[in-house]
């Protein structure tokens, strides 16, 4: 069985469809048999940052009308054997999404795969209800702003009430933080909320922080998931979220400024 | 936000409403009908088809002629709809006329009223009617205190009916607790809390740290703007005396 891992937010452009991309790549470079769906019918995103958006005949409303089965669906990622992309529909819309659809193609590929990841449209209303009910695990993206977080915790408390775990009494969805477009230096000057302030509301378990990081839009234009560029600090802290997420113990990076020696401010970049 | 749900014809909600009072100090039903007459006159276009409840309480036990009480007020325009306060004898007699016995809560009128001028502003009508369909109604074989020990998030309402609420986890803002007797929050108070939503003006809320958006205890509320900083972040209890809300820091 497959865990099911789902996206979500609430407030949108925080980077739910990256951190889909380079979570869905991170675990299955890691060997996981891994399936990541766009949830965002009428406004697909997900094939782009995966780079496929050239191979796409079938879609996720396809499947779920039964107009193709999931294997003609699922587009297969040219980096990683382990990694299938299941696009949106860009002409129907959210109402095309049905929850006894959604179950069947999520026990479907539960059946074939480790992890299967939905990427959230953003809202609280029916695309990213859909995205979230059948979730096992939920990374919630905030930004360290105050709205993100309002908006994060307002969706906290959808998943601990309207998820299948919640409906059936079941143990309750895991919860993770996933803060993203982190800023430490306008942290350290005050007008950027810390780690601590969001926790402080949050509090949950922090599975990342991402920098803000100018190698995240360079990444998604070239359809490449931000966790193959190694070099750049935002794929480095993807991987410690896939990492973290698979259980490892690692201390935060990417928290502090980084102190500049003085050879360094004289040659750094 | 059930998707396989059925369109349903209607929904039960409850709604308050400001109504005015025909408070009867005397029974002379000649009289009442020359002081009605001269009141109406004055503004007759207010009292055209406007329900009213006639108010008992100071001629409690002293046996009131419905029928021609009805019969006046209705003469006048008026739809008399209930009464309130008085004895069992009276009440009895009311039915007869097909009128209400209205809860004898001098409390609620002053909450209603209360409220009514809250949502005036605008700012929380809307999410009002919106969230009542989230309200989470306790078990009502569970009369007594209600126990959460999970952090209440944004946009989720927990009710209490009938009993206590005790919160264990934080309370986001956002959020808003309901409770007919004591709340108690043994973490941050972000959101909204309101004890004694049915007029016991002896509940009081609890917290062990002060960050609320709202207090308010029998309908007397306060906002967050209202509540003295030197109070913000401190453990508190609420509660009223002489229908003034007290804060004391324990």
């Amino acid at each position: 069985m497959a865990r099911i891992i789902v996206i979500t937010s609430g407030k949108g452009g925080v980077g739910k469809t990256t951190t889909s991309s380079a979570l869905a790549m991170g675990l299955a470079l890691r060997g996981h048999r891994t399936a990541v769906i766009d949830f965002d019918v009428g406004l697909r995103n997900l094939d782009l940052v995966m780079g496929c958006e050239r191979r796409v005949v079938y879609d996720f409303v396809n499947v779920l009308n039964s107009e193709a089965n999931l294997t003609q669906a699922l587009i297969k990622d040219k980096r990683c054997e382990n990694l299938f992309i299941l696009p949106a529909s860009q002409t129907r819309d959210k109402s095309s999404l049905k929850r006894e659809g959604v179950g069947r193609v999520m026990e479907e590929l539960s059946r074939g795969f480790d992890y299967v990841v939905c990427d959230s449209p953003a809202g609280i209303e029916h695309g990213a209800m859909m995205a979230m009910y059948y979730a096992d695990d939920a990374i919630i993206v905030t930004n360290p702003e105050i709205s993100s977080v309002r908006d994060s915790d307002r969706m906290l408390g959808i998943l601990a009430g309207k998820s299948r775990r919640a409906e059936t009494a079941a143990t309750p969805i895991r919860e993770y933080l996933l803060l993203s477009r982190y800023d430490p230096e306008r942290v350290q000057r005050g007008d950027m909320m810390s780690v601590d302030d969001v926790q402080e509301i949050l509090s949950l378990e922090l599975l990342g922080v991402v920098p803000e990081s100018k190698a995240v839009l360079t990444a998604s234009n070239a359809g490449t998931p931000i966790i193959l560029d190694k070099e750049s600090d935002a794929g480095q802290a993807y991987s410690d979220v896939v990492k973290r997420y698979l259980g490892e113990r690692l201390p935060h990076r990417f928290i502090e400024t980084t102190k500049k020696g003085l050879l360094n401010r004289l040659f750094g970049e | 936000m059930d998707i396989a749900a059925p369109h349903s014809q209607f929904e039960l909600k409850a709604g308050t409403f400001t109504l005015p009072l025909l408070r009867l100090l005397d029974t002379n039903m000649d009289a009442m009908a020359e002081q009605l007459s001269d009141t109406v006159e004055q503004a007759e276009n207010f009292f055209h088809n406007t329900p009213v409840v006639i108010d008992l309480n100071d001629i409690s036990g002293i046996t009131v002629e419905f029928p021609m009480l009805v019969g006046l007020i209705r003469g006048h325009g008026m739809i008399p709809v209930g009464v309130r306060g008085g004895t069992t004898a009276q009440h009895e007699a009311a039915e007869m006329m097909g009128l209400a016995i209205l809860a004898d809560n001098r409390q609620s009128s002053r909450t209603i009223s209360r409220h009514k001028s809250d949502s005036k502003s605008g700012s929380r009508s809307n999410s009002q009617s919106d969230a009542q369909s989230n309200v989470v109604p306790i078990k009502p074989e569970a009369l007594t205190t209600t126990l959460v020990n999970k952090p209440i998030r944004s946009g989720q309402r927990i009710y209490a009916q009938g009993g206590d609420l005790v919160i264990l986890g934080q309370v986001s803002s956002g959020a808003e607790l309901m409770a007919d007797g004591h709340i108690h929050v043994y973490a941050p108070l972000r959101g909204r809390a309101l004890a004694g939503v049915k007029g016991n003006e002896n509940a009081r809320i609890f917290c062990r740290d002060l960050q609320a958006e709202l207090i308010s205890i029998a309908g007397h509320y306060r906002t967050s703007e209202n509540i003295d900083t030197r109070l913000r972040d401190q453990p508190v209890q609420i509660y009223l005396e002489d229908h003034i809300l007290r804060i004391e820091i324990f």
